[in-house]
C-alpha cells in the first residue's frame, strides 16, 4: 500500500507495466506537441505579444500622450469630455491608463495597422479589449509598443481588468474602428 | 490489514508517547498527534471564515443580487482568497505533514516545541493579516501589486505566518532524519509521505521566494526602501503564490493515494512511476512564475514559452502520470478485491457511501478535466491574450484549488476524525452527501467562471454593468447568466462547505469515543461477496489489467486535445498583432 515502504527494496528496478508505460510515452509527446504549438505560433501564427518595450518615467509618458492628443483630437466623445484621437493609417496611436480612466478616446481605421503605445501613469492596470477579448497587463514605468491591426469596424471598450482601487469597476476606455476612409 | 501490532518493545520511556492505532497498527506518537489536532481545527476555521466569504463575493458579482457595495465588496474579496487559499490549505498541509512523517514512519515527531512555535507564529500570523484587511486600508487583493500599497500589518502577518509555515516543514524534515536514524520503518519511505516530501521541498522554495520579495516590500510599506519594481514584484511573487499551489498538487495527490490505500487497500501500480511523477513537481513546477507574466511587457517570448510550459510540459506529466496511476491503483485493489466484472464493475461499485472514497475520486476527477486542461490551455503563451485577468482564470484555480485540494482534504478528514481524533463521524448520512453537494458546487462556480471568462468578464470586477462609468460597456446577456448560475452554485458549494465543517466541529466536540477495537464504521471499504482468485502480485508487470482506467484516461485525453487546438482557433480570429 502507499502508507507502507515499497515491497520490492529495490523498486527502482521493477518493471514498469506496458500500459503506464504507454500513457507516460503519450503524456510526453503531448508535452511536446504543446510546446512546439506556441514556438510555430510565434513563426507562423499572426497573434502574438509584441516584446518592444522601454523604460519611461511616467511623467514624460503622460505629456507624449498629451502632444498626441493636440496633434490628433478630432472632437470629444459625446458629452463625456474625453477627446478622440484620430490616429493617421499606420501611426502611432497613444493609450494611458490611470485611476480611474483610459484615456484618450481612439479612432483607428479598419484593416490598417497601428503602433499602440501603452503605459500606466500609477498602479497597474489591466487593457482589456472588449468585446474582441484582448488582454494585455500594463505597468508604470514601462511603456508597451504593441502593433495592431484592427479586423473589425465598431466600437469597441476597453475595460480595466487588473485591480486597480475602489474605483477600479468605472475605468473604461474606448477604441472606435471605423471602415476606410470613413474617418469622423 | 494489520491488527493491533502488540507490544514496542524496547524504549520503556518511549512507550508512554505511543498508543498503537486499531485499524492501520500504526504506531502514533502523542505529541504529533495533538499537533495535527491543532493544525486541523485551525484550518476548519479558516475554512469556514473563507468560505462564507466567497458565497459573498459570489453573490456580489451576480448582478441580480449585487449584495454587497464596492468597499466592502474588495475588502470581501482580499479576505477570501487569503482565508480560503492560504491560511486554511497551509494549516491542513501543516498537518498532513506531521501524519505523512510521524504517524506513517511510525516515528516520534522531531522537536514538538518548534513545531508549537510554528503554530503559534501562523495563527498570529493570520490574525494580524486578517485584522490588517478588516481595518480597510489593505483591500489589496491577495496578490497585492505594487504600486498599490497596503498596511504594513498585512504583510507582517504574512511573513509571521510563512516562518512559522517554514518551520513546520523543517521539523516535518527532522522527523524524515529520525525515522530514519531509529528505523522505524524498513526501506525506503512510502509513497504518501515521499508525495508530502515534495510538498515540503517545494513549501520551502516557495517561502523563500516569499520572503525576498515580502520582507522588502514590507520595508516599502514602512517607508524605509524607495521603490519596488512591479514587474520584479509580480516574478517573485508569483514563486511563492502559484509554488505554493505545487505544494497543494503535491499534497493533495498524495492524500489521494493515501486515501486508495486505507479504503481499498490500493498500492501504486509502479513506485518508481508515481515518484518520478512528484519528482518533476519538485524539478519543474518552480518556474510556473510565469503563468502570470504571459501579457506583462519586459519579458522576452523565449523566457515565456520555456517556463510557462514547465520546460516542455514536464510537470504537466507529472500530474498525467497521477491522473493515470490513481484510478489505476484504485482499479487494480478493486479487481483485486473480486470486482472483476467487465470494464467498470470496479468503478460503478466503489465505497460511494464513504465519503473519503467519494470526495477523494470527485477530486480526482474535477482536477483533471476542469482544473488541468484548462490550467494547460491558460498558461499556453499565445492563447493567455484571450484569458489573462478574465473570470477564467479563478474558473481556472477554483478547479484545482477548491475542487482539487480542498475537496481531497475534505475527503481525508473522513479518516482522520475517527483515526486521529478517535471520534465516530457524527451525521453519517450528511456526511455521505456532503462530498456530492460540495463537488457538484464547486463544479458549477468553476464552469460558469470559465464560461465568462471566455466571453471577456474580468475578474476582481464589482460591476460590469459598468453604470458609474463614464464609458459604459455591455457585456453579452450570456455573461450575466454565467455570473447568476455562478451565484447559485457558489451556494450550493456554500451548503456542502457548511455541512463540512458543521460535521466536523460536531464530531470533534461531541463524536462517540472511537473504542479500543477501532471505529464502528470500518475504514475499509468491504470487498466483493464472492471474491474471484486473487490476481496475484498486482504491482509487477504482466499481471495487471486495467481496461477501465484506459477508457477513462482516452476520454481524458480527446477531451484535452479538443478543447486545446478549440482555443487555437478562437486565438486566430483575434486582431492580429505582433
Amino acid at each position: 500500500m502507499a502508507v507502507h515502504p515499497p515491497e520490492a527494496r529495490i523498486w527502482w528496478n521493477e518493471p514498469v507495466p506496458k500500459g503506464e508505460l504507454l500513457w507516460v510515452a503519450v503524456a510526453f509527446l503531448w508535452g511536446v506537441v504543446m510546446f512546439v504549438m506556441m514556438i510555430w505560433w510565434h513563426l507562423e501564427g499572426r497573434q502574438n505579444l509584441s516584446t518592444e518595450v522601454y523604460r519611461i518615467d511616467p511623467e514624460v509618458f503622460r505629456s507624449r500622450v498629451e502632444a498626441f492628443v493636440e496633434r490628433h483630437k478630432v472632437g470629444e466623445e459625446g458629452t463625456t469630455g474625453i477627446p478622440v484621437a484620430r490616429v493617421p493609417p499606420g501611426g502611432d496611436a497613444y493609450m494611458l491608463g490611470r485611476l480611474w480612466e483610459w484615456w484618450p478616446v481612439l479612432e483607428l481605421e479598419k484593416g490598417k495597422t497601428y503602433r499602440l503605445h501603452l503605459s500606466s501613469l500609477d498602479w497597474q492596470h489591466g487593457f482589456s479589449l472588449q468585446p474582441v477579448n484582448i488582454n494585455i497587463q500594463v505597468h508604470p514605468g514601462i511603456e508597451h509598443v504593441l502593433t495592431i491591426t484592427p479586423t473589425q469596424a465598431g466600437v469597441f471598450s476597453v475595460v480595466c481588468n487588473e485591480f486597480c482601487g475602489v474605483g477600479h469597476h468605472q475605468m473604461t476606455g474606448r477604441i472606435r474602428v471605423v471602415e476606410p476612409g470613413t474617418g469622423g | 490489514m494489520a491488527t493491533a501490532t502488540a507490544g514496542l518493545g524496547g524504549l520503556a520511556g518511549l512507550a508512554a508517547r505511543f498508543r498503537t492505532c486499531p485499524v492501520t497498527g500504526l504506531k502514533v506518537d502523542a505529541a504529533a498527534e495533538t499537533l495535527i489536532k491543532a493544525n486541523a481545527v485551525a484550518a476548519v476555521v479558516f475554512l469556514a471564515i473563507g468560505g462564507f466569504l466567497g458565497v459573498l463575493v459570489a453573490l456580489t458579482r451576480w448582478q441580480g443580487v449585487h449584495l454587497l457595495g464596492p468597499d466592502t465588496f474588495y475588502l470581501v474579496l482580499t479576505a477570501h482568497g487569503i482565508n480560503a487559499l492560504l491560511l486554511w490549505i497551509i494549516f491542513f498541509e501543516v498537518a498532513v505533514l506531521y501524519f505523512a512523517s510521524a504517524v506513517i514512519l511510525n516515528s516520534r515527531l522531531a522537536a514538538p516545541q518548534m513545531a508549537w512555535a510554528a503554530f503559534v507564529l501562523m495563527v498570529v500570523g493570520a490574525l494580524a493579516v486578517n485584522w490588517a484587511v478588516l481595518q480597510g486600508d489593505s483591500s489589496v487583493m491577495f496578490t497585492s501589486y505594487v504600486p498599490m500599497q497596503a498596511s504594513p500589518l498585512f504583510y507582517l502577518g504574512l511573513i509571521l505566518f510563512a516562518v512559522g509555515a517554514l518551520i513546520a516543514c523543517f521539523v516535518f524534515f527532522g522527523t524524515l532524519v529520525i525515522a530514519k536514524e531509529e528505523k522505524t520503518y524498513e526501506g525506503s519511505i512510502p509513497l504518501v509521505t515521499f508525495g508530502a516530501l515534495s510538498a515540503a521541498i517545494i513549501a520551502v522554495f516557495t517561502i523563500a521566494s516569499g520572503a525576498i520579495i515580502l520582507i522588502p516590500t514590507f520595508l516599502w510599506s514602512l517607508g524605509y526602501i524607495r521603490h519596488i519594481d512591479s514587474v520584479m514584484y509580480k516574478l517573485v511573487w508569483w514563486g511563492m503564490g502559484h509554488s505554493s499551489q505545487q505544494i497543494n498538487v503535491s499534497a493533495h495527490v498524495a492524500v489521494w493515494y493515501l486515501i486508495g490505500a486505507l479504503v481499498l487497500g490500493a498500492k501504486p501500480i509502479s513506485e518508481k512511476v508515481s515518484r518520478v511523477a512528484f519528482l518533476f513537481y519538485i524539478l519543474f513546477l518552480q518556474i510556473a512564475s510565469a503563468h502570470h507574466m504571459l501579457v506583462e511587457p519586459g519579458l522576452s517570448a523565449e523566457w515565456k514559452v520555456f517556463n510557462t510550459s514547465y520546460a516542455m510540459y514536464l510537470a504537466v506529466l507529472g500530474s498525467m502520470i497521477h491522473g493515470m496511476t490513481v484510478p489505476g491503483a484504485i482499479e487494480a485493489a478493486q479487481r483485486k478485491r473480486g470486482f472483476t466484472n467487465g470494464i467498470f464493475e470496479w468503478l460503478r461499485k466503489a465505497p460511494w457511501d464513504n465519503p473519503a472514497f467519494a470526495g477523494m475520486f470527485l477530486s480526482l476527477v474535477l482536477f483533471g478535466f476542469l482544473g488541468g486542461i484548462s490550467g494547460v490551455v491558460l498558461g499556453a503563451e499565445q492563447l493567455n491574450i484571450m484569458m489573462h485577468n478574465t473570470l477564467y482564470v479563478p474558473g481556472h484555480f477554483h478547479a484545482t484549488v477548491v475542487a482539487g485540494t480542498t475537496l481531497a482534504f475534505m475527503a481525508v478528514t473522513y479518516l482522520v476524525l475517527p483515526l486521529i481524533f478517535r471520534r465516530e463521524v457524527m451525521f453519517p448520512t450528511l456526511a455521505k452527501w456532503q462530498p456530492y453537494i460540495f463537488a457538484i458546487g464547486v463544479a458549477g462556480t468553476s464552469l460558469f467562471m470559465l464560461g465568462a471568462g471566455t466571453l471577456g468578464v474580468s475578474r476582481r470586477h464589482w460591476d460590469i454593468t459598468f453604470s458609474d462609468a463614464a464609458l459604459g460597456f455591455d457585456y453579452p446577456g450570456t455573461a450575466f447568466l454565467m455570473l447568476a448560475l455562478n451565484g447559485l452554485f457558489a451556494i450550493l458549494a456554500t451548503v456542502g462547505g457548511a455541512l463540512y465543517v458543521i460535521v466536523t466541529v460536531a464530531t470533534v466536540l461531541f463524536g462517540e469515543r472511537v473504542g479500543p477495537e477501532g471505529p464502528k464504521t470500518p475504514i475499509s471499504a468491504a470487498p466483493a461477496a464472492v471474491t474471484a482468485e486473487a490476481v496475484g502480485k498486482y504491482g509487477s508487470a504482466g499481471t495487471l489489467h486495467l481496461p477501465g482506467t484506459y477508457v477513462l484516461i482516452t476520454v481524458f485525453f480527446v477531451a484535452f486535445v479538443l478543447y486545446y487546438f478549440v482555443n487555437w482557433k478562437y486565438l486566430s480570429e483575434l486582431w492580429p498583432m505582433s
